[in-house]
């Protein structure tokens, strides 16, 4: 422990390294995938759909691998499984009560095809990892292009969805009433979820996603319910993360998902315990419920 | 009472309904006049809920004619306000009662057009008619029960809707709560002429604001007015229970559940005397 521990060091020429153009590419692509992830998180929540986001992430895997059997682009892969998946569960989880059990039953699957498709690829164990836990330092210059159009079209068709969706999301029963097309936006909700997911998982991996896609929404939910400034929140802990946890890793030549996922997680637990410590004294300071005249 | 020509606020002819093949009721004939609070009861599974979804447009009849404030039903009909059973079950801390009461307003539009002030009003208004000022800048799962249902009413009221739809307003209510919310139905329904449905397994609370009751009974929706409904014989054949009746030498008029232990009934014979 204590030798692997030695293997841990400090490299003084990390900021020249920082300069480098993987480096650069790597903190383009991340803050790229922070804005597009910051701002689904707030839905993911209020959909109540953080283990589909989950779930996803992984059905993302057998494509990646898949898409090294057939030879396409690693990113083709991951959006054909992520979206087709995310539609199975539309389809068979309209029901919240269903929707576990169709996540889960998907999920395993996919998981299954991914050993097979990685074992018939023969993909090497560094590919594997890479999907995994991500690889951020290898994003290339036309992965920048499609990360760019992906959080593009994330930013644009939420500034144009969002007030429906949130509507949608929090209060389907009325939303349907109003005439609000709470189907369609479902299934739009997880294209760009899908979208969202594509990018991430080549940032921190499948099995770490739930950090950059959900956690920072939930961080800022604790803080305040304003809409607007839950989704700056979320965005400004997603990128402070990835920006963090890039010089981090770079200081110590490590990867960089463990860093960005640990400085999530850490601003979770701060403000967990404080916002903990805060929610107490506010509900005792107010009677459960006062006559209101009216 | 006079109607000043508005029409009907739900005219239904011959109406059947059916969901997944089964015909939930059938033989639906009656007329809502705008401004009459109207209590909907009937057993578990009649189909209460269900004559909501077709007034809402989110359901059609599978036989019949049905009109909705002089027009056919349509999904999006920002003249009714409606509350949903369960309401507050699916929403949890991550919105803010204004924010939900606003969402009544312009949670259908679409784009970054943000609320204006006009809106804000309105909004301000919604929530000052239900008592819910103080506590709107909270979140819905800081709220109890009752201040709860006061928001949703608010939600449903916003846009200046001409009926409400009200599914189990008074479940999961203690009697103090239950009272608030009634006095706050006659209140909206005194100062704007707003005709409101209420659905509800008890009737009690709600008798003092009542003039009609829709009633589901052995398949068919009948309307009448309310002291046409409370009678011990046709509560009794509704609910499959006995049911009685008790007018006070007040004038005020309730139901009870009639079947005793033959012990306290003797009790209750001695203090009837007395």
């Amino acid at each position: 422990m204590i030798a692997a521990l030695a293997g841990v060091e400090f490299q003084s020429n990390w900021l020249q390294v920082l300069q480098s153009p993987f480096l650069r590419n790597a903190l383009v692509g991340g803050s790229l995938v922070a804005v597009a992830a910051g701002l689904l998180g707030y839905f993911v929540i209020t959909r109540q759909n953080a283990f589909a986001a989950h779930a996803l992430a992984h059905i993302g895997f057998p494509g990646a691998t898949g898409a090294i059997l057939v030879g396409v682009p690693v990113t083709l892969g991951l959006a054909v499984f992520c979206v087709g998946g995310g539609l199975l569960i539309g389809v068979f989880g309209r029901r919240v009560a269903d929707r576990e059990m169709a996540t889960g039953t998907i999920l395993a699957l996919a998981t299954a095809l991914g050993v097979l498709f990685a074992s018939l690829a023969s993909a090497n164990a560094s590919t594997t990892t890479s999907v995994l836990f991500g690889n951020l330092l290898a994003v290339s210059d036309d992965q920048l292009v499609v990360f760019g159009a992906f959080t593009a079209a994330v930013v644009l068709a939420l500034a144009v969805l969002a007030r429906p969706l949130m509507f949608a999301s929090v209060d389907p029963a009325v939303a349907e009433a109003r005439g609000v097309p709470v189907r369609a936006l479902g299934v739009a909700f997880v294209v760009l979820l899908a979208l969202t997911i594509t990018m991430a998982v080549q940032v921190v991996g499948t099995l770490l996603l739930f950090a950059l896609v959900v956690t920072p929404a939930a961080t800022a939910l604790r803080l305040t319910a304003r809409p607007v400034r839950v989704a700056a929140i979320a965005v400004g802990l997603a990128l402070a993360s990835v920006w963090g946890g890039l010089v981090l890793s770079t200081m110590v030549n490590l990867p960089p998902s463990f860093f960005i996922v640990t400085l999530a997680v850490l601003a979770w637990l701060v403000v967990l315990g404080v916002s903990g410590r805060r929610g107490r004294v506010a509900t005792a300071a107010v009677p459960a419920d006062r006559h209101h005249p009216h | 009472m006079t109607t000043g020509g508005r029409p009907p606020a739900l005219v239904l002819e011959g109406v059947s309904v059916a969901r997944g093949g089964r015909t939930v009721w059938s033989h639906g004939t009656f007329t809502v006049r705008p401004g009459a609070v109207v209590g909907v009861i009937g057993p578990n599974g009649a189909g209460k809920t269900t004559l909501f979804q077709l007034a809402l447009g989110l359901l059609a009849p599978s036989s019949g004619r049905i009109e909705v404030l002089g027009a056919p039903p349509r999904r999006g009909n920002r003249r009714i306000g409606y509350v949903p059973q369960n309401y507050t079950a699916a929403l949890g801390e991550a919105i803010r009662c204004r924010d939900l009461v606003t969402l009544g307003l312009t949670g259908g539009r679409f784009g970054l057009r943000p609320t204006s002030a006009a809106e804000r009003a309105q909004v301000d208004d919604a929530l000052r008619r239900v008592g819910a000022l103080d506590f709107a800048e909270r979140r819905m799962s800081e709220l109890s029960g009752g201040q709860q249902q006061r928001v949703a009413i608010a939600q449903a009221i916003v846009d200046d809707a001409e009926l409400l739809l009200l599914d189990e307003p008074l479940a999961n209510l203690d009697l103090r709560n239950q009272q608030e919310i009634v006095r706050l139905l006659g209140d909206l329904h005194r100062d704007r002429d707003v005709t409101i449905m209420v659905v509800a397994h008890d009737l009690n609370p709600l008798l003092p604001v009542l003039s009609d009751a829709v009633y589901l009974l052995d398949g068919h929706p009948h309307h009448d007015e309310i002291g046409e409904v409370v009678q011990e014989e046709l509560l009794t054949h509704l609910y499959g229970t006995p049911v009685g009746v008790v007018r006070t030498a007040q004038g005020d008029l309730f139901t009870r559940a009639a079947w005793r232990d033959p012990v306290h009934q003797q009790e209750n014979a001695r203090e009837a005397g007395a």
